[in-house]
C-alpha cells in the first residue's frame, strides 16, 4: 500500500531530508509491522499514517512535525540519560553511606542561567518553524479555477457539494490527483448542520473542525491515487465512531467522467419502477433526495447516484445487496443510534426499493 | 531507617473531643462533625480514592470494549457515558479532592499552624465536593431510572457545545454534569481561599515566604489558579443551565449562539486545571527528591520563580486546545508561542531536580522510586506537549489517541505517580506505621509496567489516525495491535492498584511502627508525633531556615548560615 513518495516533493532542504528518514523509520515501525498479514482492499488506504503524507499540506505539516519529533527525541535521550546516570552513579551503595551526609549544595546562579539558554534557543527555533508552516498552509494562494468543495457535517454522515458542477453527493469525496506538472489544489469549505464535527484524513491534511454557524477552510492537493479513509474526530453522538470519510483520488480524466455522471440524472431502469413508487409512498423523500423524482429531503444523504458509492452508512459497511437489505430492514442494527429510523418495510417493499436503489448509478 | 527515633522534645498527649469514643458510631460521628484539617484531609483523600476505583473500573470497561475491532462489550450509548464519566470523575472527583486533601493535611503541619484559618469553611468545602460527586453518580440511578444505565452524562468531559443543547441532548444527563460540577466548583474555590489565607496568615515565627517548603509554595500557586480559573467553568455551566431551562441562547447554534464561545470558556478553565493538578505533584517531588538524595533542593528561588511563571503563562495558552477549530494564523501563532514558552520554566524545574540528585546519596525507597518514575514520565509528557504545541503538528495530533496518550502521561504518569510518592512518603506521618515495602514494590512494578503498556501504544494509534471517543473501529486500519496491548496494560495497572489498596489497609493495621521521623527528613511536620495530635504542635515552633530539622540535627552546620 505504500507508494514511493512523489519525486516532485523531494527536496534538498536538510530538515526535510531528516524528516524523510524519520518518516521512513516510523512507516516501517508503526505501519508496516502491525499491517503485516492484513488483507487490504486494492487501492483503499485504510491504514493512514501522519508520517506518510500524500498531499501538499500534509507534507508541509510533516516537515515541521518530523523536525519537532527529532528535536524532542534528542532532548529525551539527553535528559533521560542524565536522570538514569544520576540515579545509578549517586545511588546509596551501602550502610556506610549513611554515616555522613553528602556535601550540601544550595544552587548556583551561573549554572542555572546556563541551562536556561538551550531551552530558550530550542523553543525559538520551533516557534519559527511553526510560524512558517502555519503561514504556508493557512495562507496558501490558489488559482481562480481551483476545485471547490463544500463539506457539511451531519450526525453521522458527510454531505458533499460541488458548487462549480452543481451537484450534491455524500460520504465519498472524489478529487483529481496532482502531478508535478499540474498542481490541482482542492479547496474545501467546512460547515456543520448540527453539532461540531472534525474532518481528518491524516495523509491528506491535518484536521479541521466543522462548526455550526461558521465556515472553515482547508485544502488538499493529493499526489497519490487511491481511496483515503478518515474519521470524524470530534465526538458528535452515539455513531461518532462510524462517521467515516472516503476521499477517492483519481486521474483527472476519471474524475471528470465521474463528475459528468453525477451531474446527469440517474439512469431510468424499468426494473426499478415499483421500488421508486415504494420509496415515495413510504415518505423516504422526507429526508432523502433522488434527482429526477419528487423527493427533495435534505436531512439524509442525497441518493441520486447511490449505487455509485462504495459504502453504506458513511463507511459502516460495504455497499452490497446483503448489507443494503439489512439496512433497509432496520438501519439501527448496522449503525445503532443513527438518525434513520426503522421504517417497518415488509419484504416485498424491501426487495423493490433495493432493486430501485441498485439501479441509481 | 537510620535515625528513626529523632525527636525534638517530649510532649504529653492531651485527648481531644471524640478521640476516646472508640465505637463505630463515635468514629463516624467524629468524621462527620470534624473540622480538623487532618481528618478532612483523610476525608478528601478517601473520597478521591473511592471515586478513583469507580473511575478506574470505567476505564477497564472502555479498554475491554476497544480491545478488539467491532467490540461488543457495551452499547454505544453506554460507552459514551463511560468515557464522559471516566474523564469527569478522574479530574473533578479524584484528582481535585486528592490535591485538596494533600494540601489540607500537609499545609498546616508544614507551616507550624494548629489548623486551617477557617476550619468550618474547610468542612463545608469538603462536603460540597463530596455531595457534588454523589450527585454526579446519582445520574446512573436518576431519571430515567435504572433503565438503560440511567442518564449518565454523555457529551465528553468537556461537554462540547452544541451537543449539550436540548436539541441534541434530551433528558437530564447534561444537567447532572453541570449542576454537580457547579457544586464541587464552589467547594474548590472556598477551599482554595481557605488554604491561601492559612498560608499567608498562619505561618509560624521565622517561616518567611523565602523559607516556605516548596510543597507549600506549589500549593500557593495551585490555589491561586483555582480561585482565578474555576469560576469561568462555573459561569459557563450556569449559562448552559440557563440555556437549557430558561431560553438563553449562549451556546445554542440553532438560535445564532456560538459553539466556539463554549470552547473558550471551557479551556480558559481547562488548561490552568492541568497545572492545578500537576503543581502539587511538583511540590511532592521537591520534598521527596531532596530528602532521598540527602541534599537541599538545588536553586530554591529559581524553583519558586519557575512555578509562579508557569502559573502565569498557563493563563494564556488555552486556545492551544483549539488549533483545529479554525483560528486565523495570528491566533495560532500567538498560542503556539505561549505554549512552547511554558517548556522553558518546566525544563528548568526538571534540571533543578536532576541537579539535586547529582552528587547526592540517593536512597531508592518507595517514595523516591515513584519520584524517579515521575521525572521520567513527566519528561516524556512534556516533550509530547511540545509536539502538540507546534500548531501544525497539532492539526494532525489533536483529537487523536496521541492526545489521549499525552494527557494520560501527564495525569497518570506525572500527577498520579506524584500522588503515590506522597502516599509512601507521608503515610507513616499520618498513620504512625510504614507502608509495606514488598507490597509497595509489587504496586510500583505492576503499575509502572501496566502504565507503559497502556499508554505508549496509544501514541502510535494516534499517528495512525485513530480518533478519540470512538466506541468501535473496523479491522484493517492498523490499530488492532496497539489497542490490544493497551487493554492488557490497563488490567496490569488494575492489579497494581489492587496491591496499593491492600497495602493502605493492611499497613494501617499491621505495618511497621514508623516513629516521628522515619525518613530523616527536614520539614516541620516530622517534628511532631506520628500521627500528629489534634492540635499539631503543643508549642508553636520557630524556624530559622528552609530545613528546620537539618539545623537541629546539624547544629555545627546549620542552613541559615547559607541562605
Amino acid at each position: 500500500m505504500k507508494s514511493a513518495s512523489n519525486a516532485a516533493e523531494q527536496s534538498s532542504d536538510p530538515v526535510e531530508r531528516a524528516g524523510g528518514l524519520v518518516s521512513h523509520l516510523l512507516f516501517w515501525f508503526f505501519v508496516f509491522i502491525p499491517g503485516l498479514g492484513l488483507a487490504q482492499e486494492p487501492g483503499v488506504r485504510n491504514i493512514q499514517n501522519i508520517f506518510n503524507p500524500q498531499s501538499k499540506p500534509a507534507q508541509l505539516i510533516h516537515s515541521t512535525a518530523a523536525l519537532t519529533l527529532l528535536v524532542c527525541f534528542g532532548i529525551f535521550v539527553v535528559v533521560a540519560g542524565l536522570l538514569f546516570f544520576a540515579v545509578w552513579r549517586y545511588r546509596r551503595k551501602g550502610p556506610e553511606d549513611d554515616n555522613e551526609e553528602p556535601p550540601q549544595v544550595y544552587g548556583s546562579a551561573a549554572i542555572e542561567l546556563a541551562w536556561t539558554v538551550p531551552p530558550l534557543l530550542i523553543v525559538t527555533m520551533l516557534v519559527l518553524a511553526t510560524a512558517r508552516t502555519i503561514g504556508e498552509v493557512q495562507n496558501a494562494k490558489f488559482p481562480d479555477d481551483a476545485l471547490q468543495i463544500t463539506v457539511v457535517g451531519h450526525r453521522f454522515w458527510w454531505e458533499v457539494r460541488y458548487p462549480q458542477f452543481n451537484f450534491v453527493t455524500a460520504n465519498e469525496i472524489h478529487v483529481p490527483v496532482s502531478y508535478l506538472s499540474a498542481a490541482r489544489p482542492v479547496r474545501m469549505t467546512l460547515e456543520s448542520a448540527d453539532v461540531v464535527h472534525g474532518f481528518w484524513v491524516p495523509e491528506l491534511n491535518g484536521k479541521t473542525w466543522l462548526v455550526p454557524n461558521r465556515k472553515n477552510e482547508m485544502w488538499i492537493q493529493p499526489t497519490t491515487l487511491g481511496t483515503f479513509v478518515g474519521n470524524c474526530t470530534v465526538f458528535c453522538g452515539p455513531q461518532h465512531a462510524n462517521m467515516l470519510i472516503r476521499v477517492v483520488v483519481q486521474p483527472p480524466d476519471d474524475f471528470f467522467d465521474w463528475v459528468a455522471k453525477q451531474q446527469a440524472p440517474p439512469m431510468a431502469r424499468p426494473a426499478g419502477e415499483e421500488g421508486k413508487k415504494a420509496f415515495v409512498a413510504n415518505s423516504c423523500g422526507t429526508c432523502h433526495r433522488i434527482g429526477g423524482t419528487a423527493t427533495d429531503g435534505v436531512f439524509g444523504p442525497d441518493l441520486t447516484h447511490f449505487a455509485s458509492r462504495e459504502t453504506l452508512g458513511s463507511g459502516v459497511v460495504p455497499n452490497n445487496d446483503e448489507n443494503l437489505r439489512v439496512w433497509l430492514r432496520d438501519p439501527q442494527t448496522l449503525k445503532p443510534g443513527c438518525r434513520m429510523p426503522d421504517m417497518r418495510l415488509d419484504d416485498k417493499q424491501i426487495d423493490e426499493i433495493l432493486t430501485y436503489l441498485k439501479g441509481l448509478k | 531507617m537510620p535515625n528513626g527515633t529523632t525527636t525534638i522534645d517530649t510532649r504529653e498527649r492531651i485527648a481531644g473531643p471524640g478521640e476516646e469514643k472508640g465505637t463505630l458510631t463515635g468514629w463516624v460521628q467524629d468524621l462527620i462533625y470534624t473540622v480538623d484539617h487532618k481528618k478532612l484531609g483523610f476525608l478528601y483523600i478517601g473520597t478521591g480514592l473511592l471515586f478513583f476505583v469507580l473511575g478506574g473500573i470505567m476505564a477497564l470497561l472502555i479498554r475491554a470494549q476497544l480491545a478488539f475491532p467491532d467490540g461488543r462489550v457495551v452499547s454505544p450509548e453506554v460507552f459514551d457515558g463511560l468515557f464522559t464519566m471516566h474523564g469527569t470523575v478522574m479530574i473533578f472527583l479524584v484528582a481535585m479532592p486528592i490535591v485538596f486533601g494533600m494540601a489540607n493535611y500537609l499545609v498546616p503541619l508544614m507551616i507550624g499552624a494548629r489548623d486551617m484559618a477557617f476550619p468550618r469553611l474547610n468542612a463545608f468545602s469538603f462536603w460540597l465536593t463530596f455531595f457534588g460527586g454523589c450527585l454526579l453518580f446519582f445520574s446512573y440511578v436518576g431519571a430515567p431510572g435504572l433503565y438503560d444505565a440511567g442518564a449518565a452524562p454523555n457529551a465528553g468531559w468537556f461537554a462540547i457545545a452544541p451537543l449539550t443543547s436540548r436539541a441534541f441532548s434530551e433528558g437530564p444527563s447534561i444537567d447532572y454534569w453541570s449542576l454537580s460540577l457547579i457544586i464541587t466548583g464552589i467547594g474548590s474555590v472556598t477551599g482554595a481561599i481557605n488554604i491561601m489565607v492559612t498560608i499567608f496568615c498562619y505561618r509560624c515565627k521565622g517561616l518567611t515566604l523565602y523559607r516556605l517548603p516548596l510543597f507549600v509554595w506549589m500549593t500557593v500557586v495551585t490555589m491561586f489558579l483555582v480561585i482565578l480559573f474555576l469560576p469561568p467553568l462555573s459561569a459557563a455551566q450556569i449559562m448552559l443551565t440557563l440555556q437549557r431551562y430558561l431560553g438563553a441562547k449562549f451556546f445554542d447554534t440553532q438560535a445564532g449562539g456560538s459553539a466556539i464561545l463554549w470552547q473558550h470558556f471551557f479551556w480558559i478553565f481547562g488548561h490552568p486545571e492541568v497545572y492545578i493538578l500537576v503543581l502539587p505533584s511538583f511540590g511532592v517531588m521537591s520534598e521527596v527528591v531532596p530528602v532521598f538524595s540527602r541534599k537541599p533542593i538545588f536553586g530554591y528561588p529559581m524553583m519558586v520563580a519557575a512555578s509562579v511563571l508557569i502559573g502565569f503563562i498557563s493563563a494564556g495558552v488555552w486556545a492551544h486546545h483549539m488549533f483545529t477549530v479554525g483560528l486565523n494564523s495570528f491566533g495560532q501563532t500567538f498560542f503556539a508561542i505561549a505554549t512552547l514558552a511554558i517548556a522553558v520554566p518546566t525544563g528548568i524545574k526538571i534540571f533543578n531536580w536532576l541537579a539535586t540528585m547529582y552528587g547526592g546519596k540517593i536512597r531508592l525507597e518507595l517514595p523516591m522510586l515513584f519520584g524517579v518514575a515521575f521525572l521520567f514520565h513527566f519528561l516524556i509528557s512534556g516533550l509530547t506537549g511540545v509536539m502538540l504545541g507546534v500548531a501544525p503538528f497539532d492539526w494532525q495530533l489533536n483529537d487523536s489517541y496521541f492526545v489521549v496518550a499525552h494527557f494520560h502521561y501527564v495525569i497518570v504518569g506525572g500527577i498520579l505517580f506524584g500522588i503515590f510518592a506522597f502516599f509512601y512518603f507521608w503515610y507513616p506521618k499520618a498513620f504512625g506505621r510504614m507502608l509495606d515495602k514488598r507490597l509497595g514494590l509489587l504496586h510500583f512494578w505492576f503499575f509502572t509496567i501496566g502504565f507503559h503498556l497502556t499508554f505508549d501504544p496509544q501514541h502510535f494509534a494516534g499517528f495512525l489516525g485513530m480518533p478519540r471517543r470512538i466506541y468501535t473501529y473496523h479491522p484493517g486500519r492498523g490499530w488492532e495491535i496497539w489497542n490490544l496491548i493497551s487493554t492488557i496494560g490497563a488490567f496490569v495497572q488494575g492489579i497494581g492498584i489492587l496491591f496499593f489498596v491492600i497495602n493502605l489497609l493492611w499497613s494501617a493495621w499491621k505495618g511497621k511502627i514508623a516513629g516521628d521521623d522515619p525518613w530523616d527528613a527536614w520539614t516541620l511536620e516530622w517534628t511532631t508525633t506520628s500521627p500528629p495530635p489534634e492540635y499539631n504542635y503543643d508549642k508553636i515552633p520557630t524556624v530559622a531556615s528552609r530545613r528546620p530539622l537539618w539545623d537541629l540535627k546539624h547544629p555545627e552546620d546549620p542552613d541559615w548560615r547559607f541562605e
